[in-house]
This record gives structure tokens, C-alpha cells and sequence, in this order.
């Protein structure tokens, strides 16, 4: 039994049409789970963190999972697509009139979040490992700085009353477009570059591989998704101010990558949903609500001690979980593995018939 | 006395004090970093944790002041010596990423478990009786004079444990290299525990001064010190121990002189970009050799 569902189940992964499918199916649930009300608002306001976390985590493994840098920026450059988004939509924008305008400043997010990582890529030219930590690092408090100092957009007190225009399509499409890109990147002939790069940078140099357009490129496309994500993150909650994006934003991103796997876009799909939802399960409310079936002589006391401080205990567990990981797991769920559905057929082909002649060469 | 030169030195005795609480912090990465080469994220809270025993030893205890430092830095020294070997030995081996994202969770778990005990910021009674000088113009309270010297006794004791003692000797042939020395005869383990040990102590004392100095501590405190005395190193040269301090009272300096000038929202800033410049000009800092890399 247990044999033809694991049959079926390699077969059914092994379609060419499952990813497409899924993709049709997904969109349609994405108009249709807002428009008649399928999931309550909480789930569906969950699912949409969920889905701007994927983008975060996705971007994020392209240069430290793929590329093998350590970025800390992430944070940063997701806060300067979301002051740019939410400034465009607010001030410039007539979005009001025209709804359809958000992705425009969605898009511009992006791009202002594109340049400023060129900035970033230019250090790493010369500088790597630690070094290259640290000037991320230093970035992300710069960019948190001057954020503060400019009075004009609200300084420390930040961007209350941004309208709430991200929708769950519009998630869901940039999902897609950011796991189409950044798969496509990584098997590209630049994917290979960038894969090298990890492997071993002076050797990937002299077998002419052009490192620096590789990393200008990586660096772009990732800190790119990043804005999106923040431009989409800031029209949710509907506030930004620094302190939304400072180091506890980035490592929130980073153990999303790391639990689910470097170098692995399946992993860091999943990494960022586990993630998300464990978050929101460890909330009181939500576990009171899924042990209200308990008599009370149990659920009285449980709640007295334990879960009401959940709000709090949760975000201890977290970091922990993350240490936890590191030590027994230290490649994460997915680590170097990845969804056979966003690996090309030739690459398919060319482990399968590796494997292959392993077996027979075995006597 | 001239009003200008008063100034100065008012602005000067400020910097020394923030300085040589940069500078113990920033022994403490110097040397973790010295001898395993790892940027150890965790030990600005470490720091925090320091002040908040503190806390805990004036208050629950109710212990003067030289008790109450002498147990803050045995209870940090224990406290880092324990992080090392639950969290950062198993992985001493694997990939240099996976040591500094521990710490950072290290990091973050402290953080986020002093807050779950207390949740509201602190106030460390006054363990020391303020008297405060005029010296020409130039004010000086005691909490300063013993902050700074205090600070310089306990680099100059480190200053020599590292280059006159055999623990010492130990600790700088394990930075030196890792695969042959313990061959020697050296314990790495032990020596590597110690270093940890010593720099968690320092940052115990230096989060017993800063909540002298600066007495309302919340959990979240040491971060941007944190952050500020790794800075520190880097700019004297990460690894090297005279360069962590010289490092230091530059960072502060530069920290007091932009308050002075400019509002105090541009100092995080400009000390950022001073290490951001620093290191593409200077990436190995003012002390520490520019190392090759072999292909």
C-alpha cells in the first residue's frame, strides 16, 4: 500500500504538467480564497506573510546559500523598497483613482532596492567571508540611519496610515515571479558562475569566469526581490518605521534559509513557511483555541502556566530552535537538495544517467 | 581656564570613559576572534547580561560595589564558557557560517529570554557615591575616574596574561595554528574555553560600569554597544589585543565629537561609515597584518 502511494507519488512528481498545474490552481485560489471568503481574514492575512516571506527567503539564498557570501543586508534593502513604495503610494501616486498603480510603485521599490545592491557588490569584489559580513552589516545600519535622520519621511516615528492594497494575487504572482527568476538565474550559465564562486573564487577566476558581472548580477537580482517584498510587506501591515527592519528582521530571514537548506529554492519555500506558521501557531490565542477541546480541569491550569505566556516564551523558542538546527542539522531540511519540479530536464537527465553508470560500474 | 579648552576637556574625559567600556567589550571579540577566527555575535549580550547581573547582585543580594563586579564577571566568565561549549565547540569543524549564525540565534536567545523575566527596563541603584570634582572648570566625578582607570587596570592585567604568561604563550600559538600545537602538548580545548572565559568576564565588567554609568538597562542594550565595540576591534585590527583598545577610545572619541557637533541621531551613522571606509581602505585595521591568500 505504503509502496504504490510512494510509486504514485515519484510518478506524479516526475510530470511535466504538476508545475504548471499547480500554478493554475494557485492563482485561481488566489482570486478565489479573498472574493468568497474560503479561509477566515487571519489565515488569509497569514498565507500573505507567508508568501512575502517566501520571496525574502528565496532572494536571500541566492547570495549566501548559492553564492556562499553572508549577507546581513536583506533587512535593508527590504526596507528601502517599502519607504519607496509606500512614499510613491501616499505622495506621488494617485492610487486611490488608479488601484492599478500599486505594482508600478511595487516595481520601483524593487528597482530603488536593485541599485542600492550594485552599491553593495562593489565591496565584494575585494572583500569576503567575515569582511563581507560586516559591510553588510554596516549597510543595513547606515541605511537604517539616514532613514531616521530624514525628517520628511517621518524619521524614527516612521509611516503610519499606508492604504492596504497588497491583495493575495498580487503576492502569489510575485511568489512566482521571484522562484521563476531566481530558479532560472541559478541554472543559467551566470548560476554556474555564481556556483563556482562558492566552491572556489580564484579558480572560477581563472577558468574566465567573469566573477564580477556574476556577483553584480546576483547581488542585483536579490536585493531586487528583497524590495519587492518590502514594498508588498509595507502595504500589509500598513506601518514602517526603522525600527520594523533592523538585525532582527534579517536574522528572521536568515533562519527561514538556513532551516530549510542552502542552495535550495524548494528549501527555502519551505523554510519560510514552516517558519511563518510555527510563528503564528505558537501564538496564545491560536493554541488556546486548538486545545479549547480539552476539559477545563486540564485546559485551566495549561493555560495558566503555559500558554498565556506563550506571546512572549515563543520568540525565545525561536532563536532556539535555530541553534538546535545549526548543531543537529546543520544543512538545514533541503540542504544542497532541491525540488526536482525547478531543476531543467538536461540537468535531470545528466544525474540520472550519473547514477546510472555508478550502478553499473558496481559489480 | 579658557571656555574652549574647558570644553575640550570635558568632551575628552567623556570619551575616555565611553572609550574603555568599548574597549573591554571589544576585547572580548578581539580575542575570540584572535584565536578562532569567529565573529562571535553573541557576546554584546553576553555584555547585557553582565548589567543585568549586576542588577541582581545590588539588588537581590544587596552587595557593595566590589563584590557586586567581582560576581557579575565570575557569573559572565561562566555564563560564556558555557555558551562556547554547548553551542559553538560541536561546530568547530563545520562550515565557518554555521558558528555565526549560532551565535547570532545565541544572540538573539538571550535577548529574548532576559525579556521574558523582565520586561521592563531596570535601575541600577547607585553603588557608588558620586562625588564630582571641579577642576578648573573642567567637572570630573568619581564614577568616571574609577570607570576609566579600572578599565585601564584590567587591560594592562590582560595585556600581560596574554604576552607574559604561559596560558597566554598557549592561546597566542593556538591563533597561530590550530592542527599542530595541540600536538605539543597543549590542551586547545581548555586554552580555547579560557579565552572565552576572559572575554565574557570583561564584558561582565564592562556591563557593571555601564550601568553605573548609564543605570536604566533594558534587554536589548547591548546590540548597538555590541555592535559598536566589534567596530572597535575591527578598526584596530580584529585579532590583535592593543589594537581592540586603541580602536576603541578612536570610537568613542569619534562618538563624543559628533554629539558635540552634530545631533546625536548621526552618531550611529558616522561610526558605521567609519568602518565601512575603513574597510575598503584598511581592511586588516590599524594594528593587524594585511594576511595573503594562498592559492
Amino acid at each position: 500500500m505504503i509502496a504504490t502511494l510512494k510509486n504514485t507519488w515519484e510518478w506524479l512528481l516526475d510530470q511535466s504538467w504538476l508545475l504548471p498545474l499547480l500554478l493554475v490552481i494557485g492563482f485561481v485560489l488566489a482570486f478565489a480564497i479573498p472574493e468568497y471568503n474560503l479561509l477566515n481574514k487571519y489565515v488569509q492575512l497569514v498565507l500573505m506573510y507567508v508568501g512575502i516571506n517566501i520571496i525574502l527567503a528565496v532572494s536571500l539564498n541566492l547570495v549566501n546559500g548559492y553564492m556562499g557570501e553572508f549577507s546581513l543586508a536583506h533587512a535593508g534593502f527590504m526596507a528601502v523598497g517599502a519607504y519607496t513604495a509606500a512614499l510613491l503610494t501616499m505622495r506621488v501616486l494617485p492610487v486611490a483613482a488608479y488601484p492599478g498603480l500599486f505594482p508600478l510603485a511595487v516595481l520601483a521599490g524593487g528597482l530603488a532596492a536593485a541599485v542600492l545592491g550594485l552599491i553593495v557588490a562593489i565591496p565584494s569584489f575585494k572583500v569576503r567571508g567575515d569582511y563581507l559580513a560586516i559591510i553588510t552589516l554596516a549597510f543595513l545600519m547606515i541605511v537604517k540611519s539616514v532613514i531616521e535622520n530624514i525628517d520628511v519621511i517621518g524619521g524614527p516615528r516612521g509611516i503610519p496610515g499606508i492604504k492596504r492594497l497588497t491583495t493575495m494575487p498580487w503576492v502569489f504572482f510575485w511568489v512566482v515571479v521571484c522562484v521563476w527568476m531566481v530558479r532560472n538565474f541559478v541554472y543559467s550559465k551566470y548560476g554556474r558562475g555564481v556556483l563556482s564562486i562558492r566552491e572556489d573564487e580564484i579558480a572560477s577566476d581563472l577558468m574566465s569566469v567573469n566573477t564580477r558581472r556574476v556577483k553584480f548580477l546576483a547581488f542585483m537580482t536579490s536585493s531586487f526581490f528583497a524590495g519587492i517584498a518590502g514594498g508588498l510587506f509595507a502595504h500589509l501591515l500598513q506601518f514602517i518605521s526603522p525600527r520594523v527592519f533592523d538585525i532582527i528582521k534579517t536574522t528572521d530571514i536568515l533562519i527561514m534559509v538556513y532551516l530549510g537548506g542552502i542552495a535550495s529554492i524548494g528549501g527555502s519555500i519551505l523554510g519560510a513557511t514552516l517558519y511563518t506558521v510555527l510563528l503564528e501557531i505558537l501564538r496564545p490565542s491560536t493554541v488556546a483555541g486548538m486545545l479549547s477541546w480539552l476539559p477545563a480541569i486540564v485546559f485551566d491550569p495549561l493555560n495558566e502556566y503555559f500558554i498565556r505566556h506563550l506571546g512572549v516564551w515563543r520568540m525565545v523558542i525561536m532563536p532556539l530552535l535555530l541553534v538546535l538546527v545549526m548543531l543537529y542539522w546543520p544543512r538545514g531540511i533541503m540542504g544542497l537538495r532541491e525540488y526536482r519540479g525547478f531543476i531543467p530536464r538536461r540537468d535531470r537527465e545528466a544525474q540520472h544517467r550519473l547514477k546510472k553508470s555508478e550502478k553499473q560500474e558496481m559489480p | 581656564m579658557n571656555d574652549g579648552i574647558v570644553y575640550w576637556l570635558q568632551q575628552i574625559l567623556n570619551a575616555l570613559q565611553l572609550g574603555s567600556i568599548y574597549a573591554l567589550i571589544a576585547l572580548g571579540y578581539t580575542m575570540v576572534y584572535g584565536i578562532l577566527t569567529m565573529i562571535n555575535f553573541a557576546h554584546g549580550d553576553v555584555f547585557m547580561i553582565g548589567a543585568f547581573f549586576c542588577f541582581l547582585a545590588a539588588t537581590a543580594l544587596g552587595l557593595p560595589f566590589v563584590p557586586t563586579l567581582l560576581l557579575t564577571m565570575l557569573g559572565t566568565a561562566l555564563l560564556g564558557v558555557v555558551i562556547e561549549r554547548l553551542a559553538y565547540k560541536p561546530l568547530r569543524q563545520a562550515p565557518r557560517v554555521s558558528a555565526v549564525i549560532t551565535a547570532l540565534g545565541i544572540g538573539l536567545f538571550l535577548e529574548n529570554f532576559t525579556l521574558a523575566l523582565a520586561p521592563y527596563p531596570k535601575h541600577i541603584p547607585p553603588l557608588l557615591e558620586s562625588v564630582t570634582w571641579n577642576l578648573g572648570g573642567v567637572s570630573v566625578s568619581s564614577l568616571q575616574v574609577i570607570i576609566i582607570f579600572l578599565s585601564l587596570g584590567l587591560m594592562l592585567v590582560l595585556d600581560y596574561v596574554v604576552h607574559r604568561t604561559p596560558v597566554g604563550m598557549a592561546m597566542r600559538a593556538i591563533s597561530w595554528d590550530k592542527t599542530f600545537v595541540p600536538l605539543m602538548g597543549i590542551p586547545a580545548d581548555l586554552i580555547i574555553s579560557v579565552t572565552f572565559a576572559i572575554g565574557a568576564g570583561l564584558a561582565g565588567a564592562a556591563g557593571t560600569m555601564y550601568g553605573l554609568a548609564y543605570p536604566v538597562i533594558d534587554p536589548y542594550m547591548g546590540i548597538m554597544v555590541g555592535w559598536k565595540a566589534f567596530i572597535s576591534a575591527v578598526v584596530g585590527g580584529i585579532g590583535n589585543i592593543r589594537g581592540a583598545m586603541i580602536g576603541a577610545f578612536i570610537l568613542g572619541g569619534v562618538e563624543i565629537m559628533v554629539t558635540a557637533f552634530f545631533p546625536s541621531t548621526y552618531r550611529d551613522f558616522v561610526a558605521f561609515s567609519l568602518l565601512l571606509v575603513l574597510i575598503v581602505i584598511r581592511p586588516y585595521g590599524i594594528l593587524g597584518q594585511p594576511r595573503t591568500q594562498k592559492v
